[in-house]
């Protein structure tokens, strides 16, 4: 039964049964854990299903459009929006300039490696809850600090304009060390003639350097680290979940925290869907892009 | 010729990786101290650095007793070892045939896990909950590991591994009589133990730390896992305000992982950005 077969080995008939056998585990499941799940959430994006409602009715792209007319659905987007746009630059910028400095140094860059790189493992949850207190109004500490800079109290997560820019501080202080790690790889595939045939040409100080050497063969490395960050943004649950529950008054609703409540808190599992869909199409749409620029990267 | 940084540069370089060492470390530090403070003091308006009475033993105790900690981390270890193992012995016969074997279906089941790829859990989790409800197994172990015995990831990695396995030696085996299952588990998969290293490493810490599933799935405190346990724990305690054992049960819930990087950093580093540096 085999279709394949190349020319410079011999032609090997496989026995079905044994074939089955080492791909039936894996393809069942991939069936039943993804494929089917995934398109039964299109299939109920265009249903009024409710759980725990008997029968549901196709209702065609109803859910869609109560979505598009919904405030709070907009609010989420903005603020996933707001979230990515924080976290992306701050992460990235700070764990390149982190890379640049760490690399070349013998002295102390493993303390500093595993300094930035420690948030990374933690649970981000118990973090999560550790930054709560921190953040606290009255006894936190970053509050205790500001009154040393007699700076009033500052309430980063009660107050509707500081509790997203809080939680962006808190997914680039978890996310540093990921793209420190990514930077620094990307910095050693750089051969050092380049750099040094630079210094010779006149580039001098050290950021011209940069500029000139550094920065240009670092973009494939920097596209990459920017799209990643990007999709784990906008994922952004835990710091939600654990801290904000999404307030005050909706400032940090973000996407998936609204699925998370639509599906399983008021089970309006149609309307969740449809939610889903939009989510999982912004992200492949993230993934393809990376692809298709990492397909470029070849020739810098 | 290596350049030498100016020793004021160098000196400048130091200060700002310093600093920002210590503002990455000081949310561990913070919740370290604090687990050893009292609630007095912990509640102080004014800042203290150090606690100046004891109360890490009532904090701890407090963490072991009134958040079911023990039971949690027991939890977590079933949890995440019982994924990784199942996972690992579903995807190497797969991911081998996929490698080694031209059969009718396999550019459609590599195109599948290649899509499958690019799907994060919350979108099938919808209809996976639906069914689990449907047939009782909400509020089980088998619920928070069912969904993630499959690993689309674990397939497409053990298959980059196996192709550059020499043909040869599979053919070879086959002549001394080997099974097919055989040749995976007793002369493939030894030869790719790295990247099982590295992909235990991401499953363990990606399933350990995982919030969003055992919130669907669990309702039941025994069964949690560290971040949900954790999660109920805070809600329980915010009554109480009881901050210094909550300080000390994050600590215990991130201990595990933190000490096992800080003993293997580099197969850490590996195993995470390994889905980075594909």
């Amino acid at each position: 039964m085999t279709t394949a077969s190349t020319i410079d080995r011999p032609v090997r008939q496989y026995d079905f049964g044994t074939m089955w056998l080492l791909v039936f585990p894996a393809t069942a499941l991939l069936l039943a854990f993804l494929v089917i799940p995934t398109a039964l959430v299109v299939v109920l994006s265009f249903t009024d299903y409710e759980l725990g409602k008997e029968g549901l009715r196709y209702i065609g792209i109803t859910n869609y459009s109560d979505m598009l007319a919904d405030r709070v659905f907009w609010q989420s987007v903005r603020n996933t929006a707001l979230y990515v746009a924080l976290v992306v630059p701050g992460s990235i910028f700070i764990a390149l300039a982190v890379a640049l400095l760490i690399e070349r140094r013998s002295v102390l860059a493993r303390f500093y490696k595993v300094a930035f790189f420690l948030p990374v493992t933690a649970t981000l949850v118990a973090m999560a809850t550790v930054w709560e207190f921190i953040l606290h109004p009255s006894i936190g500490l970053a509050n205790h600090l500001l009154s040393v800079l007699r700076i009033d109290p500052i309430r980063f997560l009660s107050d509707p304009d500081w509790a997203i820019v809080s939680l962006a501080a808190i997914g680039i202080w978890q996310s540093i060390g990921f793209n420190m790690v990514l930077f620094l790889a990307g910095l050693s595939s750089i051969p050092k003639e380049i750099d040094e045939a630079a210094a010779l040409d006149g580039a001098a100080g050290g950021i011209d350097r940069f500029m000139i050497v550094t920065w240009p063969l670092l973009g494939p490395t920097t596209l990459f680290v920017t799209i990643t960050t990007a999709i784990n943004a906008m994922r952004v649950f835990e710091s939600v979940a654990v801290i904000t529950q999404g307030g005050p008054n909706k400032a940090t609703e973000v996407i998936l925290y609204s699925i998370y409540l639509e599906a399983f808190q008021y089970f309006r599992t149609g309307y969740a869907s449809a939610l889903t869909v939009v989510f999982l199409l912004v992200t492949v749409s993230l993934i393809i892009l990376q692809m298709r620029l990492a397909d470029r990267k070849v020739h810098y | 010729m290596v350049r030498r940084s100016s020793p004021v540069s160098s000196t400048l370089a130091h200060l700002a990786l310093f600093c920002g060492a210590i503002f990455m470390l000081t949310p561990f530090f913070w919740m370290i101290v604090t687990s050893f403070k009292t609630p007095d003091e912990v509640f102080l308006a004014e800042f203290q650095l150090l606690p100046t009475k004891w109360g890490g033993t009532a904090n701890y105790i407090a963490a072991f007793t009134e958040a079911p900690l023990l039971r949690l981390m027991v939890n977590g270890a079933v949890v995440s070892l019982a994924i990784l193992v199942v996972q690992v012995i579903v995807a190497a016969p797969c991911a081998y045939a996929l490698a080694k074997i031209p059969f009718r279906g396999s550019g459609i089941l590599m195109a599948a896990v290649l899509l499958g790829l690019m799907i994060p859990i919350q979108v099938p989790a919808l209809p996976i909950y639906i069914a689990f409800a449907y047939f009782g197994l909400l509020d089980s172990y088998t619920a928070l590991i069912m969904p993630f015995s499959i690993s689309v990831f674990c397939i497409f990695l053990l298959r980059q591994f196996f192709k550059t396995f020499p043909q040869e030696i599979i053919e070879a085996a086959r002549l001394d009589g080997y099974s097919e299952f055989g040749i995976v588990w007793c002369i493939v998969f030894p030869t790719a133990l790295p990247a099982i290293a590295a992909f235990s490493i991401f499953s363990i810490i990606a399933h350990w730390n995982d919030l969003y599933w055992p919130l669907i799935v669990i309702t039941e405190p025994s069964l949690a896992t560290p971040p949900l346990g954790l999660m109920m724990f805070r809600q329980s305690s915010q009554a109480g305000g009881n901050i210094g054992a909550l300080m000390a049960a994050s600590t215990i819930v991130i201990a595990p992982l933190v000490i096992a990087f800080l003993f293997a950093q580099a197969q850490f580093i590996r195993g995470l950005t390994v889905t980075g540096l594909k």
